[in-house]
């Protein structure tokens, strides 16, 4: 039962994206370019989005357990650190160079796009040089708290 | 500033961000998990097993998206317009996907999600990669 409804929301939200104009690195930057002719459409998509998310996360956060008797995976994470903001700033630089954030590149990898498979290959080998570094770091810190 | 009224599609984006909502409305609710893609797809890049197969599950129905949405409705797709060359997809998409990892989320899972869970920190995020995708999209169309 998970995994069809894992299935089925990952297929939904694919959808979600491809309607709204988020897959479409034209629009995205279209968005994001303030200072030419600004195509506000995104907003409105962040805006639908949160709408509906406000309701489901409200009831959510009251809950012990999910729907399919599962753990509620919430996030406790409260810091608003170097790590947060540097990250997000980089992601930023990445979003407005070629308009495809995770989400609309692998969907649109999905539709075929060659150059969306090769901007999913390479978020992948930017993920992997995270884990590589973030995993040294972490066993130094280990190794200096140990001493 | 000057609308560019000929792209402008508030309908279609505002059902696009309702789906949206709804999936991730219902994965944590039916799921007990946060919808985010960066998350979703790094989590597989750690060697756990146990933890892989629902992501695995998940980007399936994403990659299939296209396919049954264009069976269903093929008008709502619009074919997408990418500007960028070789050599800059290749730059965005490491920088996507370090920078969604050392911040933890992207604009499923601090976008959405996390603005809608009324996180701070999450907040924090989403102003800084706008901000950052602004000022790149800036320096790239007008400055260069």
């Amino acid at each position: 039962m998970n995994r069809i409804s894992e299935f089925a929301i990952g297929l939904l939200f694919g959808w979600g994206l491809l309607i709204s104009g988020m897959t479409d690195p034209g629009k995205v930057i279209g968005f994001l370019d303030l200072a030419g002719t600004w195509d506000p459409s995104l907003a409105f998509v962040m805006g639908g989005g949160v709408l509906v998310g406000l309701f489901g996360f409200t009831v959510a956060k009251k809950r012990t357990r999910s729907l399919l008797g599962s753990a509620m995976h919430l996030p406790t994470s409260r810091d608003i650190d170097r790590r947060l903001v540097l990250g997000s700033l980089t992601f930023g630089a990445g979003w407005g160079l070629a308009g495809f954030c995770p989400g609309p590149g692998i969907v649109a990898m999905g539709a075929g796009e060659s150059k969306a498979a090769l901007f999913v290959v390479a978020m992948i080998a930017g993920m992997l040089v995270f884990e590589v570094v973030d995993r040294r770091a972490k066993a130094r810190a280990a190794r200096g708290a140990g001493a | 500033m000057n609308i560019d009224w000929t792209h402008f599609t508030p309908w279609t984006a505002l059902a696009g961000g309702i789906l949206l909502g709804i999936a991730s409305a219902a994965f944590i609710l039916v799921n007990g998990r946060v919808l985010g893609i960066s998350g979703i797809l790094g989590g597989l890049l750690v060697p756990k097993r146990s933890d892989a197969s629902w992501r695995v599950f998940f980007l399936l129905g994403m990659l299939l998206a296209p396919a049954t949405l264009s069976l269903l409705a093929p008008g709502l797709i619009s074919a997408p317009r990418i500007e960028a060359g070789t050599v800059a997809i290749v730059v965005a998409g490491l920088l996507v996907g370090l920078g969604t990892r050392y911040g933890s989320g992207c604009t499923s899972g601090h976008g959405v999600c996390g603005l809608s869970r009324l996180s701070p920190r999450s907040l924090v995020a989403t102003m800084a990669f706008m901000a950052s995708g602004f000022a790149t999209v800036y320096v790239i169309r007008h400055l260069i």
